[in-house]
């Protein structure tokens, strides 16, 4: 009996461009597996902007249209406006979510526009050579902050899924890691949710997940998944911060 | 009779899946992709896998394209 195959949602013979043991790729194939289980491979529309992120429409058989930098739930406002009936969502990294893209986020969730938003934490900008993001930790040596990050000279990280959480027109926010095999299930769970919400007209739906970066953080994939574990998630603690799709 | 196939092409040789078989059926072979690193391969013998599918749950590259139960 198959209890695991290839999810049809992507082209044939793909191969990720992503360096070994990121966990984009996990990210790509639960959202992959999602839409295969849900059927809506016919009415989605992909919106990427800029970052590694962006690849995913390389490797998935689905329509696409891209975005400026950090504006692509702005863009994916429209696509929902001009085509309701479409099922859209965007694919971010931190920096493009966060930093770049904050005001077009923030502004997407208090107007309560039904999407869905996953967003991918890994504490860096990665495809630009691992400089300081806005999540970045406090301590975490970047190649823009050789000392660390620290509070006098580049201040605290934000944590997106409880501010995502704080606005009105949001549905559904959690956060949500890739660093063990549960994990993965729980944030498939929470993708899905994220998705029902945008289904069920409730308002955005938000999955911030805390990923590796193994290259810029000059680990091996395995450390890359401890460091998660052991330190990542006391900065950003794992949970559900708003979920209004069962009332 | 459960296993699992191994695209080698999708492989990075990252190793998360052979930390990750309960069973520690998943090995490190003779093989060496493009890059020069050992590619992984399957190995049951005693038949001790149950199709659980940690693997392919775990690998970042969709290279563990298949698992049987």
């Amino acid at each position: 009996m198959l209890v695991f195959e290839t999810p049809k949602s992507f082209k044939k013979d793909f191969r990720y461009s992503f360096c070994k043991g990121c966990d984009h790729g996990i990210a790509i194939r639960l959202v992959a597996e999602l839409i295969d289980e849900l059927g809506l491979k016919e009415k989605t529309i992909l919106t990427t902007s800029i970052g590694c992120s962006v690849t995913m429409y390389d490797f998935m058989d689905l329509d696409c249209i891209e975005a400026p930098h950090g504006r692509a739930l702005a863009v994916a406002t429209g696509v929902k406006r001009a085509c309701p009936d479409k099922f859209v969502f965007t694919y971010q990294g931190d920096g493009d979510f966060a930093s770049i893209g904050l005001a077009e986020s923030m502004h997407a969730a208090l107007r309560g526009e039904s999407l869905t938003a996953i967003c991918i934490n890994n504490t860096t900008y990665g495809m630009t050579g691992g400089q300081l993001g806005p999540t970045t930790m406090m301590g975490q040596i970047t190649t823009t902050s050789p000392m660390g990050r620290n509070r006098e000279y580049y201040g605290y990280p934000i944590h997106i899924a409880e501010q995502i959480a704080m606005c009105d027109g949001t549905a559904y926010s959690a956060r949500v890691s890739l660093d063990s095999v549960p994990n993965i299930r729980k944030a498939k769970a929470a993708i899905k949710k994220a998705f029902e919400a945008q289904l069920k007209g409730l308002g955005l739906g938000f999955v911030e997940i805390l990923s590796t970066c193994p290259t810029n953080w000059n680990m091996t994939p395995s450390e890359a998944h401890e460091h998660v574990k052991n330190n990542m998630t006391k900065t950003f603690p794992l949970g559900i911060y708003k979920d209004v799709t069962e009332e | 009779m459960a296993h699992i196939k191994i695209d080698e092409n999708r492989c990075k040789t990252c190793y998360l899946c052979i930390e990750t078989c309960p069973k520690g059926l998943i090995k490190k072979s003779n093989r060496v992709n493009k890059l020069g690193e050992y590619t992984v391969e399957f190995v049951d013998e005693k038949k001790e896998c149950i199709g659980c599918a940690m693997c392919a749950m775990r690998c970042p590259d969709v290279a563990i394209v298949e698992v049987h139960k």
